[in-house]
């Protein structure tokens, strides 16, 4: 994605518990916190497991791969952003049940999106100051033919 | 079954301020003629008030969110507390009043004046929404923080679409219709026409409906409520006291607070619905009435879908049949079977912020309600407030 395209975007507040996620996208990885006793993965990102309750959570990679659960082509223009209308979605990683993020979909007509399609992610990266975050956003899965 | 502690909590009183658009008033003088409304509405004085509650307590941001906080109205009115909160993490809006009704149901205080009020209206001015976005729409310094970083890096600051996401979901599982959700709305409209204080009266048809401008699919302009100024206020008491009051108070018949999912607007566990599933099933644990006895409803429309989500959570219909149970609005028309939002709701009575729904509930089971009142001299209201994660929910009873 070349400069000019990247819209403005308020950015994250950057923070230990949180950098993982905000930061996978330099090398292009999706990241969440897992237990590292019972697998659970953990979001929003919490110094516990939820389900042990243990203290031994660590960022790990997932694939990127997410379903759409929901979603909405937002029509109005609430602030400096992307181009309306846009989509706005609340997908759910393949990797485990209940784990979801809300984002956009792009790199499609937004009258594309469908409940139940499957997703992958893509990162648009943002300069903040000295530092640089990575905003997951997701895009179709491309058919077999296409690759 | 069980004596529940709000059953010792009547509402004695109501009061309302001027409710505007934009009424360029000072928040604290809507706040204190609502306040002063309602203590004289119940009969009693200032010396009489030994509690305050309220919702959210004072907030800066978003602009106009809060008119006072706990502390501007006990002194303004010199009040001698022996128990007051205010706060936001709570169940809803109603919860600050769920909270007073437990105050006096343990002996903390005798009458809590319990109030809400807001100046969103006058706060937004020519700008319209985007005057109020967090952040001050994110030039600048501003860094999103806790649940706000999911969300406004994506360009998705408003609930509205946050809701949006839950009534398509909705659409899609249940096959809900844009025609029947269009009903909340219609139906509002409706019965703002009846009140002098809402603040869109003319007629609206579905014509009308589904041509406004869509603002997240699949909401358009009337599903979200109308930001305006004013403030409203009850006054909740013991209910032993009442030889103390002016006229015959309205028992609180049974309370819902209850969130079992997780408390986010995208992680929550089903998002076909939202908190209010929750306590409104609590709320029928807590009583021996029934759906079936509750002669109206006031739930909370800060957007359309919402009041959806709360017919289906306070089992006035089946999970997924509200599109049904409202398709043609007869049903919770003012002379329907279960009269819904019966002063225009925040749709288009004005976002109020869930305190208006309690206001009419109450307003409507005194009879005080003119043009609009119900016919059939109503002894049994709900009056519910919170979308997403928040949820309160009170059942009421006025028996003649």
């Amino acid at each position: 994605m070349s400069d000019h395209e990247v819209p403005f975007r308020i950015l994250p507040r950057v923070i230990d518990l949180n950098r993982h996620f905000w930061t996978g996208g330099e090398d292009g990885e999706l990241r969440f916190l897992r237990c590292q006793d019972d697998g659970t993965y953990v979001h929003p990102p919490s110094p516990r497991c939820p389900n042990c309750l243990g203290k031994n959570v660590s960022p790990e990679d997932v694939s990127g791969r997410a379903t759409v659960v929901t979603y909405s082509i937002n029509h109005q223009q609430w602030m400096p952003g992307p181009e309306v209308p846009y989509v706005v979605a609340i997908v759910e990683i393949v990797e485990q049940e209940g784990v979801r993020l809300t984002t956009n979909i792009v790199n499609c007509d937004v009258h594309a999106v469908r409940i139940g399609m499957p997703v992958r992610v893509v990162f648009e990266e943002h300069a903040d100051g000295d530092e640089r975050v990575w905003i997951p956003l997701f895009e179709p899965m491309k058919t077999d033919g296409e690759q | 079954m069980t004596e529940y502690a709000e059953k010792r909590a009547v509402i004695s009183g109501a009061g309302q301020s001027d409710v505007g658009r934009r009424l360029h008033r000072d928040p604290l003088d809507l706040t204190l003629d609502a306040c002063v409304a309602a203590i004289d509405d119940a009969g009693l004085t200032t010396a009489d008030i030994d509690g305050i509650a309220t919702y959210p307590g004072p907030m800066d941001t978003p602009p106009g969110f809060s008119g006072s906080g706990v502390v501007d109205v006990q002194d303004a009115l010199r009040l001698n507390l022996n128990w007051y909160t205010g706060g936001l993490d709570l169940p809803g809006q109603l919860g600050s009043v769920i909270d007073a009704c437990l105050a006096v149901a343990c002996d903390l205080a005798t009458h809590v004046l319990c109030f809400r009020s807001v100046y969103e209206g006058s706060a937004q001015g020519e700008g319209g929404r985007a005057a109020v976005m967090p952040g001050g729409g994110g030039r600048g310094s501003f860094r999103a923080g806790s649940f706000m970083q999911w969300v406004l890096p994506f360009a998705a600051p408003s609930a509205a679409t946050w809701i949006a996401m839950f009534a398509q979901r909705h659409f899609h599982e249940f096959g809900t219709t844009e025609e029947q959700l269009a009903q909340i709305a219609l139906n509002a409209r409706r019965n703002a026409g009846l009140n002098p204080k809402a603040i869109y009266r003319d007629p609206m048809t579905m014509d009308d409906y589904l041509a406004a401008r869509m603002i997240s699919t699949p909401l358009r302009l009337y599903d979200c409520d109308v930001p305006c100024d004013g403030g409203t206020a009850v006054i909740v008491s013991r209910a032993d006291t009442l030889a103390d009051l002016r006229k015959p108070p309205i028992q609180v018949e049974a309370v819902g607070t209850a969130i079992h999912g997780r408390p986010s607007w995208d992680q929550f566990d089903d998002l076909t619905t939202m908190a209010c599933r929750d306590a409104g099933a609590q709320l029928w644990t807590r009583t021996d009435l029934k759906p079936s006895d509750v002669q109206l409803a006031e739930m909370y429309d800060g957007f359309s879908f919402i009041t959806m989500a709360w017919l289906e959570a306070m089992g006035f219909c089946g999970r997924g049949e509200s599109g049904p149970f409202v398709e043609g609005g007869e049903r919770i028309a003012l002379d329907g079977e279960l009269p819904l939002n019966t002063n225009g709701g925040q749709l288009s009575a004005g976002r109020l912020h869930g305190y208006g729904f309690l206001h009419e509930a109450c307003v409507q089971l005194w009879g005080e309600a003119g043009d609009r009142q119900i016919p059939g001299d109503p002894e049994v209201g709900v009056a519910a407030a919170g979308g997403g994660p928040l949820a309160g929910v009170l059942l009421l009873t006025h028996r003649r």
